[in-house]
This record gives C-alpha cells, structure tokens and sequence, in this order.
C-alpha cells in the first residue's frame, strides 16, 4: 500500500525524509526505551541542554529518568568496535526544561551518531548530511562550523584559569568581543594577549572567504593542523551548490569537557534559535569509558513547526 | 526590512538617536502618540517600542533582529543572543546596599530583597554566602526598613535614592549599560546590513 504524504503535516513528512535520507547512507536506525537509570544523566548533567531531569522510582526501586537526551543512552549502551565504523540514526522524544518557560516539555529529535574510528571522511560525510538534512526542511539555510580545538587554544594562550577561560569561551559564543576584552582586564591579562581571539571570532564567512586567513592565524597558534582538518571538513562543499550555505563561524561553541574538534550549528531563515546541532565528542566518550572517536547531531524537529507546509513542500 | 526592538522612554529616545546618526533614520518614531511600530522602507528598518525588560525576550524569539537591551536583563534572564556591542550609555552599577551602619552577622542567613534573584545567587555563590532570597518587583529601598530583608541587591544610578532612604552600597557586582543584542539566527540571513549598523553604531559610541 502506497502512503498518500498529504496525510502527514510538515514535520512528520520532514522526519520521515531525514530517515530515509539517513538509510541510504548506510545509517541504521537505533530504537531505546524512553527511560534509563537517573544516575547516567546525574553524572554527566554539563552535557545536557538544560537543567532538570523527570524521575521516577521504578517497581524495582531504582530511581530512573525519562531521557533528555538520546546521544548518552546510545553511548552508554554501545560497544567500542575497533577497526570499524557504527553508524546509527534515531527518532525519539526527549524531555527538557524549555528555554524560558518554568515546565518540561517533550521535544522530538531526529538525528545521528558515528562512532569507532572517525576519520576526516566520516567528518565530512556528516557534514554533509547535516547540511543535506536541513536543506530538506528548507532551502533558506545557514550551516555554521567551527572547531573547538582551534578555539580553545586560542583562549589557552590568554586564559589559563578555568573559571575564566569558561567566562570568555560564553562571550565568544555571543559574538561578545567587548566582554573578552573586559574580562582580560580584570583578570590582568596583559593587553593586546587577547588580539588574536577576537581577530579569529571576527573571520566569519564561507570557507572559501575565510579559510586562508584562519590557516594563516592558527599556524601563529601553533593550531596549524587543527585548521588543515577544518579545511578538509569543508573541502566537499567546495563547488557543490551547497557552498555559500556553509559558514565558518566559532561562535560556534560546545562545553570542552565533552566536546572536541569539528562542531557546528544549523540555522533556517525565519526560525529564530538553531535547528540542528552536532559535532564530535570524544571527550563524552572517554569520560564514558569507550575508546572510539564519535560525532553526531541531532535535528529539532518541534523548532520546525513554524515553517510553513509550503515552504516543507518547496525544500 | 530590519525588526529592532528599542526600550520605552529615556534610554530608547538616547539610543534612538545613535542609531538615526549611525544612517538607520525613521524620523515618525519621535512623534507624539501611542503609536508603538515605525517603518522607514527606504532604509530598510522597522522600529519599535517595548518594555525595556522585554527587548531581549522579542530578540530571543526572532521578533526583533536586533534590539537594545540592559546588561541587567541579560545577565537575570540569560537569553540565547548574540551581544553586539556595548552602546555606553544607561550606565549604572548592579550593587548591594543596606541600611547606614549595617554589619553582615555571618552567623545568619543573609535575607536579601531583589529584582534581580539570578545575578544576586550568583553573587553571593561566588563569595560562599548562605542568602535567602525575597523576590521583589518594585520599591525594593523599603525592604529592609520595614525588616523585610537585611540588605538590597538593585540598580544605582546615582545613588540619590538609596541616600533618601538611608541605605548605602556596600558592594559593587557588575557595571551595567545598554547593549546591542541580536538574534542568532536573523544575524545569519541578514550579516551585511546588521554589520553595517553594528559599525556604525560603533563610530558612535567612540565619538561620544
């Protein structure tokens, strides 16, 4: 039996197109349960997006959680695989704190995970496919992409106080140039150290405008190959239609802690926060226990209900 | 056409007229009237005026491109925004005060009266005080003469009213003024002409 896709309204039609999307690059499709233990989510609390948790003591006694969020459960629950790849994708519903509002809502993710020996390949195919992912919820897209080793050495070299070396990674994710300069003061970082971070939040733009002068910056930084595997993330949008859809940015940011190397956000015109978010996190995984490398990202598909059914039809 | 949400009265006139010097001209929106949205097509904004406390909330939410907002509001309400530029100008302190001759007994819970809850637990985190919190909404200068609380965490501007009701500062936290903010995703799809603003507006504030 045929299914008549009018049926569906925008999102649905756009998850099942992310799915099969997804499928035909060889991603296979990792279904868990809504709920897991509390204590995988009390250990890891920083990565999640927001604070607050729904427990429960199940008939066992344990206290569980239903999930706010889906890459721990898959990390928790997979197998280090050396020598070779997994690649998995998932639809769910997760349960978070909203931004503003003072209540849980259920949010639904479609999104995916590729773990095990990561190369510069895997990187650029997920790249690829986040940006795939949101040209089919929109043509009118921006993909950003930074590189959190480039940044973090950058504010190493200025910062090496944690407090205020997370202090100035939140301005850079507000474009708050005027905050890392104020915050160097006080901390009596001798002036001018912070130049360079603020020359490197000011190289925004698409890999081809952009790109050699973070090469040239970076090698200053002794973050030279950091700035090669950024280069070779983005190599396979050159010349491709999707070019000026990709913007290098790092603004970008993600908590060190878990977060390492490539990350990036997706933004469609008209939608006012970002749609999709990824990156790669071997740190998670090492704090985990596993030994394989990892990068994923996730597509929020409630922040799609205010695209129109036209412009899901035009995408 | 740029949405820019500007705060009601003093402030917003203030910077109003930085953003008119900066090129970005809308002359209907000083006239009298209750009037609260203004468009000037040929230079491609749409201005209007919201409660200074909810520009940030506006910009968040992609109503507003870009607005201008306290760095109070931004640090109590943490929004998901781009912050541009520090425009200099509604400058004051976030402080506390307490009655003239107060001694904080440290063997007490510090009872606090605020607007301002986040940034006064924050404060008082990082100085490992134990406070109970009174949230407040207006006229937090009386709290403490009346026993409500021990001491005050507010804006000073001048400081003439703390004086008129025999409260001091005993604490500076953060220096506040007004900030240039934008949404995180309209500066994506409209970079050259938030840029162009943002410098101009930049020439302004080292002029002034």
């Amino acid at each position: 039996m045929l299914i008549d896709d009018r049926v569906m309204n925008g999102q649905e039609r756009i998850s099942f197109m992310l799915r099969s999307l997804y499928s035909q690059h060889g991603y296979e499709r990792y279904r868990m349960s809504k709920f897991e233990e509390y204590d995988l989510y009390s250990r890891n609390k920083d990565f999640l997006f927001s604070e607050g948790v729904i427990t429960f003591t199940d008939t066992t006694g344990r206290l569980m959680a239903l999930k706010p969020d889906v890459t721990l459960s898959i990390v928790k629950n997979r197998k280090d695989t050396p020598g070779s790849i997994q690649k998995l994708y998932y639809h769910e519903n997760v349960y978070r704190v909203s931004g503003a509002a003072d209540g849980f809502r259920e949010q639904t993710q479609v999104g995916l995970e590729c773990m095990g020996d990561v190369d510069d390949a895997c990187i650029a195919e997920v790249l690829r496919l986040a940006a795939e992912s949101l040209r089919l919820c929109s043509p009118d897209f921006v993909l950003e992409v930074s590189h959190l080793g480039i940044l973090n050495a950058f504010v190493d070299a200025i910062a090496p106080e944690e407090k205020v070396k997370q202090a100035i990674l939140a301005c850079a994710g507000q474009k708050n140039l005027h905050g890392i300069r104020g915050l160097c003061r006080e901390n009596h970082v001798a002036d001018g150290a912070e130049d360079a971070l603020v020359r490197l939040l000011g190289l925004y733009g698409t890999p081809r405008t952009v790109m050699p002068k973070i090469r040239e910056l970076a090698e200053e930084y002794g973050a030279g190959e950091m700035a090669a595997q950024l280069g070779r993330a983005v190599a396979g949008f050159t010349g491709c239609d999707l070019e000026d859809r990709i913007q290098i940015d790092f603004s970008a940011t993600g908590d060190l802690r878990y977060y390492n190397g490539i990350a990036f956000k997706g933004f469609i015109s008209g939608i006012p926060g970002s749609v999709l978010s990824g990156g790669q996190y071997d740190k998670l995984m090492r704090k985990m226990g596993r030994k394989d490398r990892a990068i994923g990202f996730a597509v929020f598909l409630d922040m799609l209900e205010r695209l129109t059914e036209e412009e899901t039809t035009r995408a | 056409m740029l949405n820019i949400a500007l705060p009601k009265g003093r402030l917003g006139e203030k910077v109003y007229a930085m953003f008119a010097k900066a090129g970005f001209e809308c002359p209907a929106l000083l006239e009298a009237g209750r009037k609260l949205i203004f468009d000037n097509e040929a230079a491609g904004v749409r201005y209007f005026w919201v409660k200074p406390s909810d520009v940030a909330i506006y910009v968040e939410r992609g109503a507003a491109d870009i607005g201008v907002a306290g760095k109070d509001i931004l640090l109590e309400y943490r929004p998901d925004v781009y912050e541009l530029l520090d425009l200099k100008v509604g400058k004051c302190r976030m402080a506390v005060a307490a009655p003239d001759g107060f001694r904080d007994d440290m063997n007490r819970t510090l009872r606090v009266a605020t607007k301002f809850s986040r940034i006064a637990r924050d404060y008082y985190t990082s100085v490992g005080r134990d406070i109970d919190i009174i949230h407040l909404n207006g006229s937090i200068e009386i709290a403490p003469i009346l026993g409500l609380s021990d001491v005050i965490v507010d804006i000073v501007e001048t400081g003439t009213t703390l004086r008129e009701n025999h409260l001091s500062v005993i604490e500076e936290i953060v220096p506040i003024s007004a900030r240039l903010i934008a949404n995180k995703s309209g500066f994506k799809f409209r970079t050259e002409q938030i840029e162009r603003l943002t410098e101009g507006l930049r020439k302004e504030v080292q002029e002034s």
